[in-house]
This record gives structure tokens, C-alpha cells and sequence, in this order.
């Protein structure tokens, strides 16, 4: 027996703690198809049968009303599970049996976990589920998410389900006389023209009509226009007739009788509470606490504080790890194979490339662990809670707050990372607003750049230009999002109606899980992209090589340089090991000989593609005081922002520059009549803006679902970013500065 | 006394009396369990007084207050 079990369930019900205690580490996480919600499968096996688990995304209703409701709905209908299993927090359970009642409506196989069993029992409440099984007709099992009690009982009912005869019927609610009487009219129109009872039960789709759902309505128009219009009209003339009367809408007045089913079922002595059912619990005495209005956002600093903390500073030593190995590896790669392009290739190419990725892991991890801390302990909801005042009036959400700020918001921190931090968003317009702009955030590969080029021309002002910088990044990325909402991703905002989840203890194994997942993700599919992209990256800066003329001009000026010295000298060069001491002479022509490498390697790289490109936009470049090589700097950029420097260092031949070497560089740029302070502000303005590095696009596309998104950020940002640059220089070079 | 959901304080029980709105808001409410005859209690207000948390049926809802204004509660005094 191989059947498919889908789990269902509000969100906060311990619906994915449930999950990864039937599957345990025997689980796989995808996408459902052509959207970016998460699907995860897992398999359980019990005593003498195997089951396929399907994690649905936790809902509240079956409406059409969000992204993560059309996809469990269609799972269900299109992909038929042998059974639902319903989470329900016992410790909700009337606004729980909501969905509960919408599944049985549906007429499909369902069988109930009454989970958080024992935190019910705690607040006092009892619950009788024989009760329950009995009025509802389906089995029900009490269980504990949280240390796997009750799942063997409750995965013996799913198997008898699959196994068995019961025939599961639509449970049919009063919904009130008019309902009534339009329901059945409606249902028997649908019966007898088949109208969609191939894949609905007759009266659900009168119902969903009378509930104006959006995707059932669209099916109907394509199916029979005719009837799906008489439908409509059906609704109208009720809709018009209840307004008259009773103030109020067929979708209401389901939802009121649905609530009113519920009750009745419940007061048939189901459930017992001996306290109020407001009373205050702890978890609403610590919300005093820390959603008060001045220590809930000292609290909330601390917390955000802490988080950035545990990212940055301990996944120092991991991401330190992680360098070195590449690091080495490069070393032995180069010091095995000769000179040339295949080498040029595995070490820049792809070793840079791959190591650029993976160097990434250890920092995502840790990020993905602290999020699933304060995601499963219920403290994100509150912090949306306390700043979605604030985020709102740039369109945003108060859960947009944790991308931002790991994005970099606090200086140093990482775009990758952030995008994928905006998970936790359920809002999707919000969401792709947010993941567009967190990019602007001064992540720690840009501070490298901010660095030299304070070091070159602010030398006196660093804390305070490093400070406008943070804030600028902040008004720039706030104010795009209010632009991007008004226009390219407008709407209006999604209802931010949510549920404050009692603060839990988060599970270890649930932390260790999340993480795990959501990093094997990021390096499966970031990693085989990015290899490829690193891999053209590193051939548009090496490709075409000089032309052999220019190669045989310093072939020959290296002969010069030797022969212009005794043979003896060049002799102690070439035999030269780290111990023994050179002669001033010799050390001398190795300079030289350096000298001319550099030279040469500056040349080369004007003659690549990149440096082609850089040269090429010169003439544009010139408006915002940028040349070439500045130009060819922010091209490799692209790969990471840290190789802005590093490329301006080859393409100031002073080779590739290291801390020590930053200085030279910060000279060189301070003595270059084509730079100024006012370029250098432009530059860093430039830098904030510009496209994100490629890791980024990459995340950005796939998190929107769309590459569109990816080349919008790449195209958008880079010409803000030039727009602003030309601005600054335009303008000061008007006020003469 | 009926009043607009906006316009309770904080502790303040009330019932609600309407619900005046439809499409994606008024599903999104009815469905966290707030209909018409529901008991509420707000606990608290986040700390630029938007959005609000109510107690609902046990559990605790947030709303924003223009999401508020379209719920009508009865209250006692």
C-alpha cells in the first residue's frame, strides 16, 4: 500500500512539528509546481504499511483568499490523498473546526488530530473526542506534536480510512432559509447540466459561488458561460434579498452559520472549561512585557542586536573555514597544473566561484537557525506586530523588518541571506516589494569599497560618512518600495488580520530541520547556477587575451630588464628562496619584473571583454565621473562587491589588492587627477544602488518565482543607482566643488 | 451602546454587532473567528496605538485600525 496522506491545518496548529515527527529525516522539500510555495514529502512507516506524507500549507479556511489556499485546495481536488489529516489545536478548537467543517463540506476522506492535547488540559480545557468523533463521523485522535504521542494511533485511523468502505458524504449546513433555497436550486441546475461535478461535489459549488470565490467563478465562465451567468444571477438575487433584510451578505451569513454548526457541536458535551476563556495566561503576561510600549522595542533592539550577532560574528569562524579550504584549494590547484587558461579557469572560475557560494553556507545557516528560533517561538509575529505601523507607509509589512536588517541594515550583513529571509512573509506583493529593496542594505561586501574610498577622500569624516551611508541605504530602499507599490507591484495592501501564536519553546529538532533544509535548497540550486555565471564572469575579464604583438612588446621588455644586469644577479632571482636574503640589485629587477607584470596584467584586462565594455561605456560613464577602470571595477563587482576593489587595484596595475595594498590603492586614487571627493561620493552612492552581485539575482529570482524579477533588480537598480551618481556629480561639479 | 471597534480601550469586552465588509478583509476576518455575536476583549494596542490585539474565542488577532473600522461592537458601557 502506498497511499498519500495530506497533512492539513491552521497555521500554529503544530501541524510541521507533527510532520517531521511521522517522517523524521525521511523528508523532501520542493515547490509546488509554478509557484513558490514550499511543498515537503516525507514518508512514515508503521507497523505493516508504508504511507507518503504531504505537508499542505498551513490555512485558515479554503477560500481562494491567499496563494497558500488555492494550493491546498488544488492538491486536494486535483491530486485526491486517500486521506486528510486535519491538525487541530485543541487548545482553539472552535476556531480550528472552521477548516474542519470546510473539509467535511468538501465530502472528502478526513480524519482529525486533536494536537497541543496536553497544553488544552493546562489552560483547563477538556475535551471529549469520542464526542467529537461521534458528531462529526469522522475518527479522532487526540495527539502531542511535540514528543510523538498519540501519531501511532492516529496514523491506525488515516490506514483504516484508505483501507475501508466509509463512504464520506458532504456534510450539509443550514445556512439559513434563503441560503437554503437558493443552494438547492442552484445544486440542482449543476446536477443536471454535470456542471464541474466531475471534480467538485454539486452543492460545494453552489456554494462557493454563493462565497464569490474568485477561481471557482473563472471555471465556471470557461466551462458553461450560460450557467455559470445564471449562477451568478442566482447569488445576486439573494445577496440583494438578504441586504434588504438582514443587513447582511451570503458569504457572511455562511461564515456565521458555519461558526453557529461548530458551537451546537460543541455544546453537546464535547468540551468542559472551568476557567474564562480570556483568562490570561503566561504567554499573555510575558506579552505585556514585551509588546509594551516602551520595553517591547527596547526588547525587540536587543533581540534584533542579538540576531545579527549570532549571524555575523559566530559564523565568522565557519565562513573562515570555509575560505581557507577554498583558499587551499586554489593553492594546490595552482601550484599542480602550468600556467594558462585551464588554471586560470579552475582557480578563478569555478574554485572563486564555487567557494564564493558555499563560502556563503555557514552564514546562511546560522541566519536560517536564528529566524527559526524567533519564528517558532511566535516572537516575528510581534515584531510585525509592533512595526507594521511603521513599514506600512512604504507599502511594506512589519515582517519585512528581519529581511532588511540581515540584508545589512545594521552595516555588514549579507543580500542572500535577506532575500531568503523574506519567507517568513505571507503577504506576496509586500514580499516582493521587500526582497526587491533589501539589496540596497550595505552588506559586508560593500563596506570594503566604502572603505578605500573614505581611507582616499574622508579620511576625517570616516564614522559620519560611514553613518549617512547606513541611513541613506534605509531612506533609499524604504522609498523605492513606496515607489515599486505605487506602480509596477501596486494593490492594495494585504489584510494584515493575523494571529498572535502563544510563545512556545521551540524544538530542537524542528530548528535543526528548518535550517537544514533551507540551506541544502540554497546550495543545491544557487550552486549550480552560480557556477555558471562565475564561469562567464571570469571569461569576460580574460577573454580575448592580448593580441601576440602586445605579449612579444613586454616579452621583450622583460629581456631588457635582465639583460640590462649582470647574469649573476639574475641568477640569484630565479634560484631565490624565501630564506635567503637578495642583494639590492636583485631586488631591485624583481620589482621591476613586478612592475611589468602588473602592467601587463592591467593591459590584458583593458582588452577583455569587460575591459572593452568598461572602456565602451566611458563615454556614458564620464557624466557621473566614472572612467574605465572604475567602470571595468563595478562590471566585476557583479560577481561580489568586494572585486570592485580588487579589479580597481589590476586595473591601477598595482595587481590584486590585499590590505596592505589598499592603502597604495587609496593613494593612488587620492593622486589621480580624474578622481575627486565629489567622484568618490558618487561612487559610493553608485555602489549602495547598483544591481545586486549575481548570488543575489539569482535568490531574488527564485524567491519571486521569475527571472523578471532577477534582470527588473539588475536593470532598475543599476540605472537608479547611475541616475543618482550623475546627479551628485553634475551638481557638485556646477556648485564648483 | 454600539461603537466602532477602533474606538474601544484597552481591557474593554464587547460583542460584535456587524461586520460591514466583504471580498478577501471580510473572509480574512470571518475566517480568525470573528463573526457577528463574538465575544471580544482588546488586550492591547502595538506601541504606536496600530495595529490593535484582540482576545478572540481564546486566541489572540491582531488588526490594523482602518481593518478595525469596519467592525461594529456592542459594548456595555
Amino acid at each position: 500500500m502506498r497511499a498519500t496522506v495530506a497533512l492539513a491545518g491552521n497555521p500554529n496548529s503544530g501541524k510541521t512539528t507533527l510532520f517531521n515527527e511521522l517522517t523524521g529525516a525521511r523528508q523532501h522539500v520542493g515547490n509546488y509546481p509554478g509557484v513558490t510555495v514550499e511543498k515537503k514529502e516525507g514518508t512514515y512507516t508503521g507497523k505493516d504499511f508504508q504511507l507518503h506524507v504531504v505537508d499542505l500549507p498551513g490555512t485558515y479556511s479554503l477560500t481562494a483568499y491567499s496563494l497558500e489556499e488555492v494550493v491546498a485546495r488544488d492538491f486536494l481536488v486535483n491530486e485526491k490523498p486517500e486521506v486528510v489529516v486535519n491538525i487541530v489545536d485543541a487548545s482553539n478548537l472552535e476556531r480550528n473546526l472552521y477548516l474542519a467543517v470546510q473539509f467535511l463540506e468538501m465530502g472528502i476522506p478526513v480524519c482529525i488530530a486533536l494536537n497541543m492535547i496536553d497544553v488544552a488540559k493546562k489552560r483547563g480545557i477538556e475535551i471529549h473526542a469520542d464526542k467529537l468523533s461521534s458528531l462529526l463521523g469522522v475518527p479522532v485522535t487526540p495527539t502531542v506534536a511535540r514528543n510523538g504521542k498519540g501519531k501511532r494511533e492516529l496514523m491506525e485511523h488515516a490506514a483504516q480510512i484508505i483501507q475501508g468502505k466509509k463512504e464520506f458524504l458532504p456534510l450539509k449546513i443550514s445556512y439559513g432559509g434563503d441560503v437554503d433555497r437558493a443552494l438547492m436550486d442552484m445544486e440542482n441546475e449543476i446536477q443536471a447540466n454535470s456542471f464541474l461535478i466531475d471534480t467538485y461535489p454539486a452543492r460545494w459549488i453552489a456554494l462557493k459561488y454563493m462565497e464569490n470565490d474568485e477561481q471557482i467563478l473563472d471555471k465556471g465562465k470557461k466551462t458553461n458561460p450560460e450557467l455559470a451567468a445564471g449562477l451568478e444571477e442566482m447569488v445576486k438575487k439573494v445577496s440583494r434579498h438578504l441586504q434588504e433584510t438582514l443587513d447582511t451578505y451570503p458569504e457572511a451569513m455562511i461564515a456565521d452559520q458555519r461558526y453557529g454548526y461548530i458551537k451546537s457541536i460543541l455544546k453537546q458535551g464535547v468540551i468542559y472549561q472551568k476557567y474564562d476563556q480570556n483568562r490570561l495566561y503566561s504567554s499573555d503576561k510575558i506579552d505585556k512585557v514585551l509588546t509594551n510600549r516602551f520595553l517591547g522595542p527596547i526588547f525587540m533592539l536587543a533581540v534584533i542586536a542579538g540576531l545579527y550577532h549570532l549571524v555575523f560574528t559566530y559564523s565568522e569562524v565557519p565562513v573562515g573555514w570555509a575560505e581557507r579550504l577554498f583558499g587551499w584549494l586554489g593553492h594546490g590547484v595552482s601550484a599542480l597544473l602550468p600556467d594558462g587558461l585551464l588554471k586560470s579557469l579552475l582557480v578563478s572560475g569555478v574554485i572563486d566561484g564555487v567557494g564564493g557560494v558555499l563560502g556563503f553556507v555557514p552564514l546562511i545557516m546560522f541566519m536560517f537557525f536564528g529566524i527559526a528560533i524567533l519564528e517558532d517561538s511566535g516572537y516575528l509575529a510581534r515584531v510585525a506586530f509592533m512595526l507594521d505601523r511603521i513599514f506600512r507607509i512604504f507599502g511594506l509589512h512589519g515582517s519585512s523588518v528581519m529581511a532588511f536588517i540581515v540584508s545589512g541594515g545594521i552595516a555588514g550583513g549579507c543580500a542572500v541571506p535577506g532575500v531568503m529571509a523574506t519567507r517568513t512573509l505571507r503577504s506576496p506583493r509586500e514580499r516582493l516589494a521587500t526582497l526587491l529593496t533589501v539589496p540596497f542594505m550595505n552588506c559586508g561586501a560593500k563596506l570594503p569599497v566604502f572603505a578605500l574610498l573614505i581611507a582616499a577622500f574622508f579620511a576625517k569624516y570616516e564614522a559620519m560618512i560611514m553613518f549617512m551611508i547606513t541611513i541613506g541605504a534605509w531612506a533609499g530602499a524604504l522609498l523605492v518600495a513606496k515607489l515599486l507599490r505605487v506602480t509596477v507591484i501596486k494593490g492594495a495592501s494585504t489584510p494584515f488580520v493575523m494571529e498572535l501564536p502563544p510563545y512556545r519553546m521551540p524544538t530542537f529538532k524542528g530548528l535543526a530541520i528548518h535550517t537544514w533544509e533551507r540551506t541544502w535548497q540554497y546550495i543545491k540550486k544557487a550552486g549550480t547556477v552560480i557556477l555558471g555565471f562565475s564561469i562567464i564572469l571570469w571569461a569576460m575579464m580574460t577573454f580575448p587575451s592580448l593580441p601576440d604583438s602586445t605579449l612579444q612588446k613586454f616579452e621583450i621588455q622583460r629581456h631588457a630588464l635582465l639583460n640590462a644586469v649582470p647574469p649573476a644577479i639574475v641568477h640569484q632571482l630565479e634560484s631565490n628562496t624565501v630564506e635567503t636574503e637578495l642583494s639590492r640589485e636583485a631586488q631591485n629587477l624583481k620589482k621591476q619584473i613586478a612592475r611589468l607584470d602588473l602592467k601587463e596584467a592591467e593591459a590584458q584586462l583593458r582588452n577583455s571583454v569587460a575591459g572593452r565594455i568598461g572602456s565602451a561605456l566611458e563615454k556614458v560613464s564620464r557624466w557621473a565621473g566614472f572612467d574605465w577602470r572604475t567602470n571595468i571595477a563595478l562590471i566585476g563587482g557583479f560577481a561580489a562587491k568586494e572585486v570592485v576593489v580588487s579589479t580597481l587595484g589590476t586595473a591601477y596595475s598595482l595587481g590584486e589588492a590585499d590590505s596592505e595594498k589598499s592603502r597604495s590603492l587609496s593613494e593612488t586614487l587620492a593622486n589621480d587627477p580624474n578622481w575627486s571627493p565629489l567622484v568618490a561620493l558618487g561612487l559610493i552612492v553608485f555602489t549602495i544602488f547598483y544591481s545586486p552581485c549575481f548570488v543575489s539575482v539569482v535568490c531574488i529570482s527564485r524567491e519571486s518565482g521569475s527571472w523578471k524579477w532577477g534582470a527588473f533588480a539588475v536593470a532598475f537598480n543599476t540605472l537608479l543607482a547611475f541616475g543618482l551618481a550623475v546627479l551628485i556629480f553634475q551638481i557638485g561639479s556646477a556648485l564648483g566643488a | 451602546m454600539r461603537i466602532n471597534l477602533r474606538k474601544m480601550h484597552d481591557n474593554q469586552l464587547g460583542t460584535i454587532a456587524a461586520i460591514k465588509v466583504t471580498g478577501n478583509l471580510g473572509r480574512r476576518i470571518r475566517e480568525m473567528g470573528l463573526v457577528p455575536g463574538t465575544e471580544i476583549k482588546i488586550q492591547g494596542r502595538a506601541p504606536l496605538y496600530d495595529p490593535v490585539a484582540l482576545r478572540v474565542r481564546g486566541a489572540t488577532i491582531t488588526l490594523r485600525n482602518n481593518e478595525a473600522d469596519y467592525i461594529e461592537v456592542e459594548v456595555t458601557e
